[in-house]
């Protein structure tokens, strides 16, 4: 049998990690966005609580390896009576460590705006939530998307982390699959194309919206 | 309608403003001069609660101005400012600059705003412009822009911040033609300038203010015709006879 016969054996089972793959990397863009906006908007605020809580979090997510983190979340959890599955681990995993990264790229974009714009809408009576909505996101969006971009591809290829704590994703399929039959490279070579043909579209979008934003 | 009482205010150990205390009357205009440093822009910034200060008390119509208090927000709606460097939001059009505080702060509808602004725009010469980004306006159209919007909350008064400071020269007349106008209307309106014309024409009261306290104050034809101070004295002749 050549290479393409054995890819053809391997693909159906390939593809259903391909599925979990897509899974987890979308839920974790959406938790690591929504937490990451979270932590830069508490660094935002003046409120002296909520700026060391976001610091010290984002400082103790940046230290610790994303692996040890999903062990942690995987192994040490049910220790103390909470139960996860795989899947759900990964996804809470990938989405805390991620918004780490998140909340530096927002905080930037929301650091980019010129405060003499945010003095003039306190100025004619904006609350703080009123400037975060009218004045500074609609701004800082055009700063944030190109990292943004970025910060997808990342999760997209750190998803396969999560084949350490069982998840049967792309990563752990191939390894199943190798496992049994020995033929590691083209296991891995179908694994390394599927992962590239899945990162090329947005690193295509990536650079669309850097060349879109930067024009404006 | 303002009332600032004994204010003291401090950057770290380095105090800016001393115990300066003065009133403004409905329809007032009062032109704050003074050298760089004297805290000017300091006690318009304590007026409009976007600077905190430690002692003494700033009252809009009996209110209290306090940046750490829910009120601030009630109270910026009154009291509109006008900064020197314009601070528009580039992200909007001139017209939308000047809605952005009808429609989302005093829930002005939508159409309602949009007719009042332009209006507004108009009346600063502007009625041309409405569409377009304050990247594509000069220096003194983006003022003028500034100026409508801040006219757009319906104040009751206007507080200028060096409004002309960052203009090439030949800008510098628009801008205070317009400032003349809305004072011609009756607005209460205090000018931090450096502009002696325009105080000496429009104000109806002049303060003086040097290392945080108030040296001198009163009519426009006393303060800068007459000055009593030496201080005041030295100031004006240095503004009037730079190179001497």
């Amino acid at each position: 049998m050549g290479f393409w016969e054995r890819a053809a054996d391997y693909l159906p089972l390939l593809m259903e990690g391909v599925w979990l793959t897509l899974v987890v990397t979308f839920f974790s863009v959406l938790l690591s966005t929504f937490l990451g906006f979270v932590w830069a908007v508490m660094a935002w605020t003046r409120n002296p609580v909520l700026v060391a809580i976001s610091r010290g979090f984002v400082t103790i997510i940046r230290g610790i390896p994303i692996i040890v983190q999903l062990f942690y979340i995987y192994f040490v959890m049910p220790e103390i009576g909470i139960n996860l599955t795989a899947m759900q681990a990964g996804i809470i995993g990938l989405g805390i460590a991620y918004s780490a990264y998140q909340a530096e790229n927002f905080r930037a974009g929301i650091e980019a705006i010129d405060k003499g714009q945010i003095e003039a809408a306190h100025s004619i009576g904006m609350t703080d939530q009123l400037v975060m909505r009218r004045v500074i996101l609609p701004q800082a969006i055009r700063i944030v998307m190109p990292p943004f971009g970025n910060t997808i591809i990342m999760i997209l290829k750190d998803s396969s982390l999560v084949s350490t704590i069982t998840v049967a994703e792309l990563t752990r399929q191939g390894q199943l699959i190798a496992a049994s039959t020995f033929d590691n490279m083209t296991v891995f070579t179908l694994v390394a194309l599927i992962y590239l043909a899945l990162s090329l579209p947005l690193t295509f979008l990536t650079r669309h919206l850097e060349k879109r934003y930067s024009q404006a | 309608m303002i009332q600032v009482h004994d204010i003291h205010k401090s950057f770290g150990t380095l105090e800016v403003i001393k115990g300066v205390s003065f009133e403004v009357n409905k329809g007032e205009v009062v032109c704050i001069i003074g050298p760089s440093g004297s805290g000017k822009s300091t006690i318009l910034r304590c007026i409009n609660g976007l600077e905190s200060y430690q002692r003494g008390a700033i009252l809009i119509e009996g209110a209290k101005v306090d940046p750490a208090e829910r009120s601030i927000t009630d109270i910026r709606t009154q009291v509109s400012m006008v900064f020197q460097r314009f601070n528009l939001f580039p992200h909007r059009t001139a017209l939308e600059n000047v809605m952005e505080g009808p429609v989302f702060v005093k829930k002005t509808p939508r159409a309602q705003a949009r007719d009042e602004a332009a209006a507004l725009l108009d009346k600063v010469g502007l009625g041309a412009k409405l569409d377009v980004y304050p990247a594509k306006l000069s220096g003194g159209q983006q003022q003028r822009v500034a100026i409508a919007r801040a006219l757009a909350m319906q104040p009751k008064a206007i507080l200028f911040d060096e409004p002309t400071s960052a203009l090439d020269p030949e800008l510098v007349g628009e801008v205070l033609t317009v400032m003349r106008d809305v004072a011609a209307e009756g607005m209460t309106m205090v000018v931090v300038t450096h502009e002696m014309e325009f105080a000496r024409a429009v104000a109806d009261r002049v303060l003086f203010l040097e290392g945080g306290v108030i040296v001198e104050q009163g009519p426009p034809q006393e303060v800068l015709r007459n000055p009593q101070h030496p201080r005041t004295q030295d100031f004006l002749h240095r503004v009037i006879h730079p190179m001497e």
